[in-house]
Formats: C-alpha cells, sequence, structure tokens
C-alpha cells in the first residue's frame, strides 16, 4: 500500500501549543493517529503524559473526542463506549492510547479481558520503556540494561514480549509500528480500522526525557531500534504472522546495525557493561527467531487450510 | 400490577430490564451474582434488549459502566463488599465526569476473615465519592428504587450516578411478592436516556484533562450543589412515583410513628423492618418511640433529621458498620446534625448485626427500651459506642 503524507487530511489532531515536551514521541504518534483514522476516532487516555500532552482546562490540544479515565482502566472504559455506540447504532472508533506502563503493568488485566471478549477497540500502547509522567521509573517493558530512577545501575530483567503476547490471544489484529516509520503506522491503523473485533498495535516510542538523547534524535533513535533488530515492526491478521517491509531486511542477521550503534546515543545505557551487552544482543536474536518461526509457521498453516 | 415472587436480587434484575438498561457489565461476587446471572438471561433469552460485558474485575465492570455511559447509553452495574472496595477509584471519577449510572449494591461484610453476611461497611466506605447513596428496606423497595434511581441520576438537576443498596441474603435471596409493573407503564412513567453530555466522533468533547486548582475547585463545588439539588429530585421522584403507581416511601428519610414519639431511632436498611416490629411493641408498653429510617445517607437529609428530632427527648442511632477509632459511620452523621440544634437530644450509637450478626425485632426492643429508661433515669447523656454482640436467649 502507497500512502503519502501529504495527501492526509490537513487537521491538526494534536494542535500547537500541547504541553510535551520537544521530540516527544507520544505527540508524534498521536498526529499520525489523527492522519490515518480522522473524525471518527475517540481517545480513550489512561494516566500517563498523555493525559498531561493535552495541556489545561478549559484549554485543550487534542482535536479528538477524548475520554480521559483512571490508570488500569483503559481497556475496559474503551468497551464500554464501544458497546453503547454499538448499541445507539453509532459511527466511530474507540481507540485507547496508554502508554507502556498503562498497557504491560497496571492495565494488564483489564487489556488482557478486553482482548479475550474480543471487544470492538483498537489498543495502541505507546512504548517510551518506561512510566515518564512520574519520572522515569522501570516497568516491565523497560529493556535490559537501562537505568530508570528505580533502576539506578540499570534493570536486571527483560523487557516483556508484549506484542506476542497479545498475538497469543489469537484477537483478530496485532501489529507493532515505530514513530520512526509513519507510512507503515498510519496503514496499520487504517487496517486495523477496518477490521471487527479487538486489534492492538505497540507503537515503539523512544523518549528524550526519559532515555537521555537529544530532543531532535527521536526518530533517528526509533530508527536504529529498527535498524538493529532491537524493535521488529510485524503484523498479525487472519492468524498469519508477517514481518512488516520496513524490518524485512534484518531478518538477515547480517544486515542488523550492531546494538552499539542504538545503545550509544541514549545515556540511559550508561552504565551498560560488555557481558550486558552480549546479554541484550542473546535476546535480539532470540526474539528474532521467534517471530521467523512464527511467521514460516502461521503461514505454512494457512497454506494447508487453503 | 403485575406480581411475582422474587428475592431482592431479582427484583433489582427486573427493575433494570424494566428501565431498558441498554450496556450492562459486572463480575461475579456472592451475594450480588444473581442480579447478574438474571440479567444473562433475560438478555440471552432476547426478552430484554442490552449488551453485556463480562468483564475480568469489578474495576473494569465500573469503568465499562461509565464508558457505556459516556457514549450515551444507559448502563447499569452490580457489585458487593471486596468488589465495591475494588471499585473505589472509578466510583469518584464516574461522579466526577457527571455521569448519571445507575448501581445496585449487596451490602456485605469486608474481610479477613472472609464473611459473606450483611453488613454496611461497603457502602459505608464510599460516602465521600460524589454518589447519591440509598438503602432500601424490602424487595419491593429494591424494585422501585431501582427504577427511580434512572430518574433521579438523569434529571437535569442532578447527573450524578446513584448506589442502590440491599442487604445481603436477607433481601438479596429472600423470596418476596413484587410488584415489577407493566412495561407499558414504565415506559410512560421513566422518560429515554438523559445526560448533561455525550462524547462520540459528533459530540467532540473531551472529558478529564488536567485542571488548575481553582478550576477544580470549583467544580467539586458544583458536585455538591447537584447534591442538594439532588434531595429536592428524590423527594419528588418518589411523591410522583406514588402518584403514578401507588408507593411512595417518604423520599430521603422514611419516618416511621414519629411526630407523636418522644424517642428515635435511626438506622437503614432490612433491619428497619424488624425496627417497626418492635416499636410497635415497645409502644404496646408504653415506649413513647418511632423509628427514622434513614433512605439516603447520601445526600444526607440534613433539614428532615433536624425537623423530625426537634423537640425529641432522645435519639438512637444503629449501626451496621464502624468507622474504627471514632463511631458508627450512621451516628457520626445524624449526630453531626443534631448538634446544630441548639437543645441536641440525648444520644447513643449501638454498633450491632456487624458481620451479618442476626439482630431480631426482639433484640431491637432490648436496645431501644435500654436506651429510653437510661436517658429517664440519668436525663441527658452522649454515647458514641456501645456494642450489642448478640442475645443469650
Ligand atoms: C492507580 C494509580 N497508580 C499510580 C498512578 C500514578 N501514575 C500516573 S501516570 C504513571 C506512569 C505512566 O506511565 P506509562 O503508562 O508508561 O505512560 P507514560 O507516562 O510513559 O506515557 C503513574 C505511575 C496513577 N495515576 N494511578
Ligand atoms: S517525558 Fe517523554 S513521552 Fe513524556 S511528554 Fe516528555 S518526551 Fe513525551
Amino acid at each position: 500500500m502507497s500512502l503519502n503524507l501529504r495527501k492526509e487530511p490537513d487537521i491538526k489532531y494534536v494542535r500547537p501549543g500541547d504541553a510535551a515536551c520537544p521530540g516527544c514521541p507520544e505527540a508524534m504518534g498521536l498526529r499520525y493517529l489523527g492522519m490515518a483514522l480522522g473524525d471518527k476516532a475517540i481517545l480513550v487516555v489512561p494516566a500517563g503524559c498523555s493525559s498531561v500532552i493535552q495541556g489545561i482546562i478549559p484549554k485543550n490540544s487534542y482535536h479528538f473526542p477524548t475520554v480521559n479515565i483512571v490508570f488500569a482502566a483503559g481497556a475496559s472504559t474503551a468497551a464500554g463506549l464501544a458497546a453503547a455506540y454499538e448499541m445507539l447504532g453509532k459511527d466511530a472508533v474507540v481507540v485507547v492510547w496508554a502508554g507502556d506502563g498503562g498497557t504491560s503493568d497496571i492495565g494488564f488485566a483489564s487489556l488482557s479481558g478486553a482482548a479475550e471478549r474480543n471487544d470492538n477497540i483498537i489498543y495502541i500502547c505507546v512504548d517510551n520503556e518506561a512510566y515518564m509522567n512520574t519520572g522515569i521509573q522501570r516497568s516491565s517493558l523497560t529493556p535490559y540494561g537501562a537505568w530508570t530512577t528505580t533502576t539506578w545501575k540499570g534493570k536486571r530483567e527483560h523487557k516483556k514480549d508484549l506484542p506476542l503476547i497479545m498475538v497469543s490471544h489469537r484477537v483478530p489484529y496485532v501489529a507493532t509500528a515505530s514513530v520512526a516509520y509513519p507510512h507503515d503506522f498510519i496503514a496499520k491503523l487504517k487496517k486495523a480500522a477496518s477490521i471487527r473485533g479487538f486489534k492492538y498495535i505497540h507503537l515503539h516510542a523512544p523518549c528524550p526525557v526519559g532515555w537521555k538523547f537529544d530532543a531532535d534524535k527521536t526518530v533517528e533513535v526509533a530508527k536504529l531500534a529498527v535498524e538493529t533488530g532491537m524493535w521488529i515492526l510485524f503484523e498479525y491478521h487472519n492468524g498469519v504472522l508477517r514481518i512488516s517491509p520496513p524490518s524485512r531486511p534484518y531478518m538477515n542477521k547480517e544486515k542488523r546495525k550492531p546494538v552499539r550503534e542504538y545503545i550509544k546515543l541514549q545515556d540511559r545505557f550508561r552504565n551498560l557493561r560488555d557481558e550486558d551487552l552480549v546479554e541484550l544482543e542473546k535476546r535480539i536474536d532470540e526474539t528474532w527467531n521467534w517471530y521467523m518461526m512464527l511467521e514460516q509457521w502461521t503461514s505454512r498453516e494457512q497454506k494447508t487450510l487453503e | 400490577m403485575s406480581v411475582l415472587t422474587l428475592t431482592g436480587n431479582y427484583a433489582v434484575a427486573w427493575a433494570v430490564k424494566r428501565a431498558r438498561v441498554q450496556v450492562v457489565a459486572a463480575y461475579p461476587i456472592t451475594p450480588q451474582t444473581t442480579i447478574v446471572e438474571k440479567i444473562s438471561q433475560m438478555v440471552e433469552n432476547g426478552e430484554m434488549n442490552a449488551k453485556l460485558i463480562r468483564v475480568e474485575s469489578e474495576h473494569s465492570a465500573l469503568a465499562a459502566t461509565f464508558g457505556a455511559a459516556i457514549g450515551g447509553a444507559r448502563a447499569f452495574t452490580a457489585t458487593a463488599s471486596h468488589g465495591l472496595l475494588y471499585m473505589h477509584e472509578v466510583l469518584w471519577w464516574t461522579a466526577g465526569a457527571r455521569v448519571p449510572v445507575v448501581m445496585a449494591v449487596v451490602t456485605r461484610a469486608i474481610g479477613p476473615p472472609w464473611n459473606i453476611w450483611t453488613d454496611h461497611s461497603d457502602i459505608m466506605d464510599q460516602r465521600d465519592t460524589g454518589w447519591i447513596i440509598s438503602m432500601a428496606e424490602d424487595n419491593q423497595e429494591a424494585f422501585d428504587l431501582t427504577l427511580q434511581a434512572f430518574r433521579i441520576t438523569e434529571d437535569d438537576d442532578v447527573n450524578l450516578p446513584m448506589i442502590v443498596g440491599l442487604d445481603a441474603f436477607i433481601l438479596s435471596h429472600t423470596y418476596a411478592p413484587v410488584d415489577v409493573l407493566e412495561q407499558e407503564d414504565v415506559d410512560k412513567w421513566l422518560p429515554p436516556r438523559k445526560q448533561l453530555y455525550v462524547i462520540d466522533s459528533e459530540n467532540r468533547y473531551s472529558m478529564g484533562n488536567i485542571a488548575y486548582p481553582k478550576d477544580y475547585m470549583l467544580m467539586r463545588y458544583d458536585i455538591e450543589r447537584a447534591m442538594e439539588r439532588a434531595k429536592k429530585i428524590i423527594e419528588k421522584v418518589d411523591r410522583e412515583y406514588g402518584e403514578y403507581f401507588g408507593r411512595s416511601y417518604g423520599g430521603l428519610i422514611e419516618c416511621y410513628k414519629c411526630s407523636d414519639a418522644k424517642y428515635l431511632v435511626a438506622l437503614m436498611g432490612a433491619w428497619a423492618g424488624d425496627a417497626k416490629e418492635a416499636v410497635d411493641k415497645l409502644r404496646e408498653n408504653g415506649y413513647n418511640v418511632g423509628i427514622m429510617r434513614v433512605r439516603f445517607i447520601r445526600p444526607l437529609a440534613v433539614e428532615k433529621i433536624l425537623e423530625y428530632a426537634s423537640g425529641k427527648k432522645g435519639v438512637l442511632v444503629m449501626d451496621r458498620s464502624i468507622s474504627f477509632g471514632s463511631a458508627g459511620p450512621l451516628f457520626i452523621e445524624i449526630s453531626s446534625v443534631l448538634s446544630m440544634n441548639g437543645k441536641p437530644p440525648a444520644m447513643k450509637g449501638v454498633l450491632a448485626g456487624i458481620g451479618g450478626v442476626d439482630v431480631g425485632y426482639r433484640d431491637i426492643m432490648d436496645i431501644i427500651s435500654k436506651f429510653v429508661d437510661e436517658v429517664e433515669e440519668r436525663g441527658w447523656f452522649v454515647k458514641r459506642q456501645e456494642w450489642f454482640f448478640s442475645h443469650k436467649r
């Protein structure tokens, strides 16, 4: 599918004057969301940076109708909204816009519940790999070795493979995306909006404040995550998992850039030792193996079915 | 009239059906569960046109109900005890958003130790949340209150959520005749869903982003004003319901044999039935007592309490829960109101029936007569706590 960003609606879904930090990936992602879904999108925002980026009452920088909600209740609130719209015959796309903490930790039960019930919503996890809004604390999606204000010497546990967990819910649609690849993200959003039932999109969102890199490098860092294989873009639809075009070259390990190139831009990895780097690399290979195996396996299954 | 023999929980389910609720989200917990079970059956049989969200927790149950309500649907949930506590932050959120929602709470003790019997700790714990909170005395009232709750919460002057409370087992699982009315009559009495605002792709509002302190405080002031207005609306709805269906309950407070009484007993919920019996018997023995049955703990009927208690010699408050370190919550509420009176009556707070301890009319007779005798003997006094464990019989 080819997409010309310039041809997308010109409405600013995040208006100038928002309260995001410079280089904020969440504000960036929200703009793409607006381009993809337009006026049909209703936002549900649990506590996190995106609750703040809106600005202060009575002003509001979001052009989306927005329901802010308590931290753990993104998916459940959205499920209720979607049920109401269905009963009342209203045309809308209910979108949860939640951080990694709101998704993978405190909101995890409500997310899993909505997925299992196949509620008709799009759930987007904006993954900046820590609790940024409360001042950079570790979450279950913080990567191994990263400094946060609750892991001063670097996190000792790996990032939870949440997209894979969502795939194992066998919902109609799961995808990963990155703020560095808006075409890919927008195409995935549009596809998700065309599908009935539960859709999950996990958006990788490097945060200059929490990861400690210069505010003009958000896209560069996000891109390196994909090029080093730290972040894999894929799509799971109709039971088939497929690595997305931007990530396909890196199925070949030789083509991946050294992880060090990604790490060195971010001061949150300043205490990373050589053995930590090896550990991270091991994890990257492992994750790739999982996903490539799943691609092979699910597409073969599909063929036998046909 | 259409009389069925129903448990309190089924009576609530029938009221939900009669109100044409569109979305129900709930999670099982004893003794609430049979409400949702009944509703599920009604929906699956096609008797009720609603969408059920069988959520994975009570936190999600209220959040989904709230979501449905803010999207414009008439929405309902039900819970009890730990389920209600688990929802707590969403109660605040729902009231703060000024979204009408109706929830049944089958009052049950809180652990540990585990205990599934009635007491009022769960419901009393929600007094500060901005919800209208009521307690029924019997199954018929549980039905009537649930139906009235939709009129009250959706009134232009209110726009606040409401809890309908009913005591575990005593009402929830006990069968009694209930007039479930005719659908066409209810349809004439209860208008379609109304609310302050709806959020959808046409109504492009935003709810809940950050507010500066002065705006936040003003919004809190607005909730309080709505609570104040709700007092009138509750009285009005109860009166109109009476004119329409022939049953009303005295609005915020039911006063039973109050006017000529020298002493009053204040309490909430199902044991008011036993208390009425106790009062009838005591009157035969020369005890001049009446009952102030608090139907709504929020909003608190300050004016009515003052009016009914004025000139009385003593007011006894019976609580089915305690605010540890202080007193029974109903006692705290009532005594705070009565102390506004220049000449407050003698007061005593009795803690009884906690964790489902059975309290019969004879127990209540003893509690009341003891209080009356004490006041007659000693004169004016205030005692914040007296524990009544059970009768040695
Ligand atoms: C029940 C509850 N616990 C804690 C908080 C405090 N809190 C607000 S936002 C937040 C972190 C959000 O992190 P994340 O979901 O990763 O989103 P981000 O801020 O990174 O966008 C926390 C801990 C809260 N609002 N509610
Ligand atoms: S902390 Fe990061 S995610 Fe949060 S507003 Fe700032 S740049 Fe955006």
